[in-house]
């Protein structure tokens, strides 16, 4: 065989055109869905079934399926949050519990993420304590109340101390998750290319190990949230600042159904919206940035 | 002129003079507890001269990617050293292993980062390497957006970022189809000649291997062995499917299938 026998070399410009149609072929091309359709595809069933509710709560109170003191109707919750209103108190109420909460929960990421990092990457810490770290998540943080309350008294540090101990332990677990979910490539491709020790924690394993420690972080706040109603319904001090706990307390002291109804009622409306407004933009973004999101169409 | 020089002694292959770009001097590689040790590579030597375009090529599980990683310093040899002039080269893998929290031209900054280039030099040169391998306009693409032969584009232009002149390919267009390979190999060719580097390219596509090599170097399987070499003189830019490279791929093809058949009769 020799040289002669091989076909006519193509040019450069034939191939990168072959390359270029291939990639327009290939290109994904991104569609926005209309504000219209966001609407109605997002915002209507959730109002559809926040209806459904409140038609059911009213057809059992018109029945009389029950007596009135025990299931009031949705407007008699209604009158109360107005009550609220005209106080002056709503919003005093609902910031005390949102700020120990907020303030409750960041202390706990404070706390949780170099636990999570030293139990992901430390052997014989994660042998050690990696089972009992998983364990607690499971251990409601309700029964932490009572021991807080005699180590610390019934202030806001015993309130922070049963936030921390609900917390702490689902952001430490979400982090070692992440951490282990890390493909093995990424670690690979970025020692290949110079990073190692510090700088390959810093550009190749935290980046990576983010939805995980993003989901942790979620669970963590709703961990938070719960172990403060826990903290504030069974703690009672004139010291102490009226948040959302203690008003539903209250409320059951004066037998007040539609007051106990509204406090539970805005307990679970503050927990979903911080869930809504901080948490869900962040992990879409990281995902959708990622590629993990299918397209919203 | 003969197109193509086989030796079936390998130590008659003589390397272009001057200090190699790879020295891989008697490896061992074995992997597993003492007791129960695999012994995958055994006594390779093997230099890539500088502005070389070798491809390793071999069965299956011979230990090709096994022979880069060590190359790579991703792992060391049991026994026997590995030279690789100028530092650490650059890797790319079968799987584009781009990350996907960064847009591609954010990867390529990375690279050059960590491989100490000025910050205010680095979008500049991650627009030109994009250039480079014809993806200019994609620095702020997220790589889901991209189509596999993109990606490895971003990937190779990720590994020349690092600004070695040796690149290690890991079968790095297995996943590709035929006609988006057949553009990559144009590109690899040229860059390869642009830029003078030196390649060891890995495969078990014995077609590819001829395609883009000068020379290609053949593996036997437990324990891997460098069986065969053969020089490979036609004239790039080549064709996978003109006749030069199919009757040389036969020749090779054959080979192969001999150094497998022997195994199986062990
Ligand atoms: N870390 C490891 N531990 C134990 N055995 C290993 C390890 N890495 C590779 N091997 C073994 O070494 C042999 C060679 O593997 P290697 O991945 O290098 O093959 P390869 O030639 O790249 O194959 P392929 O063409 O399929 O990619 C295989 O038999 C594999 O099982
Ligand atoms: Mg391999």
């Amino acid at each position: 065989m020799s040289s002669t026998d091989t076909a006519p070399a193509r040019t450069g410009g034939d191939s990168a055109d072959v390359g270029a149609g291939l990639d327009a072929l290939d290109a994904v091309s991104a569609q926005r869905s209309s504000l219209g359709e966001v609407l109605r595809t997002k915002a209507l069933p959730p109002l559809i079934g926040v209806v459904v509710v409140l038609a059911l709560w009213q057809g059992a109170y018109s029945l009389h399926l029950t007596s009135s003191y025990k299931l009031p109707s949705p407007l008699d919750v209604w009158h109360s949050l107005q009550d609220l209103w005209y106080q002056g108190t709503l919003f005093s109420i609902i910031w005390t519990s949102v700020w120990r909460g907020l303030s409750g929960f960041l202390l706990a990421v404070a706390i949780g993420t170099p636990i999570g990092l030293v139990v992901a990457r430390v052997r014989p810490v994660r042998t050690a304590i990696g089972p009992v770290l998983q364990g607690l998540q499971s251990l409601p943080s309700v029964a932490w109340v009572p021991a807080a309350v005699i180590w610390l008294g019934i202030n806001d540090s015993m309130m922070y101390a049963v936030i921390l101990l609900g917390a702490v332990p689902s952001i430490a677990n979400g982090l070692v998750a992440g951490i282990d979910q890390v493909p093995p490539l990424f670690l690979r491709a970025g020692r290949t290319i110079g990073a190692t020790g510090l700088a390959g924690a810093r550009h190749v394993l935290i980046p990576a190990a983010l939805p995980g420690y993003l989901a942790g972080l979620k669970q963590g706040w709703a961990f938070s949230w719960r172990s403060l109603m826990a903290a504030e319904l069974v703690a009672s001090s004139p010291d102490l600042g009226r948040g959302l706990g203690r008003f539903l307390e209250d409320q059951r002291e004066f037998s007040d159904m539609s007051g106990v109804l509204l406090g539970i009622i805005l307990i679970l409306f503050v927990g979903i919206a911080i869930e809504l407004l901080v948490f869900t933009p962040i992990e879409r973004r990281v995902l959708r940035n990622r590629g993990l999101l299918a397209a919203t169409r | 002129m003969p197109a193509v020089t086989t030796e079936a002694d390998t130590s008659a292959v003589d390397a272009p003079a001057g200090a190699p770009a790879v020295r891989i001097a008697h490896v061992h590689k074995s992997f597993g507890r003492p007791g129960a040790r695999t012994h995958v590579l055994d006594d390779i030597t093997l230099d890539v001269a500088p502005g070389e375009f070798v491809t390793l090529l071999g069965a299956s599980g011979c230990g090709k990617s096994t022979l880069l990683n060590l190359v790579a310093g991703l792992d060391r040899p049991s026994a026997g050293t590995i030279e690789v002039a100028g530092g650490r080269p650059a890797l790319m893998f079968q799987e584009h292993a781009l990350f996907p929290w960064l847009t591609a031209g954010r990867n390529i900054e990375l690279a050059l980062r960590l491989a100490g280039v000025p910050r205010p030099e680095r979008r500049a040169e991650a627009e030109r390497l994009l250039e480079l391998v014809r993806l200019g306009g994609s620095y702020g693409k997220r790589v889901h957006e991209l189509s596999g032969g993109m990606r490895q584009r971003v990937a190779m232009a990720r590994a020349l970022a690092q600004g070695s002149k040796v690149l290690l390919m890991d079968e790095p267009f297995a996943a590709l189809d035929a006609i988006t390979r057949d553009v990559l190999h144009d590109e690899i060719t040229r860059i390869w000649a642009e830029r003078q580097l030196s390649v060891l390219f890995v495969t078990h596509n014995v077609r590819e291997a001829v395609r883009l090599a000068q020379r290609v170097v053949l593996l036997s399987s437990r324990p891997g062995r460098v069986a065969r070499q053969w020089l490979i003189d036609l004239p790039q830019p080549r064709r996978i499917e003109s006749s030069g490279v199919a009757d040389l791929s036969i020749e090779i093809t054959e080979e192969l299938r001999g150094e497998i058949r022997r195994h199986v009769q062990h």
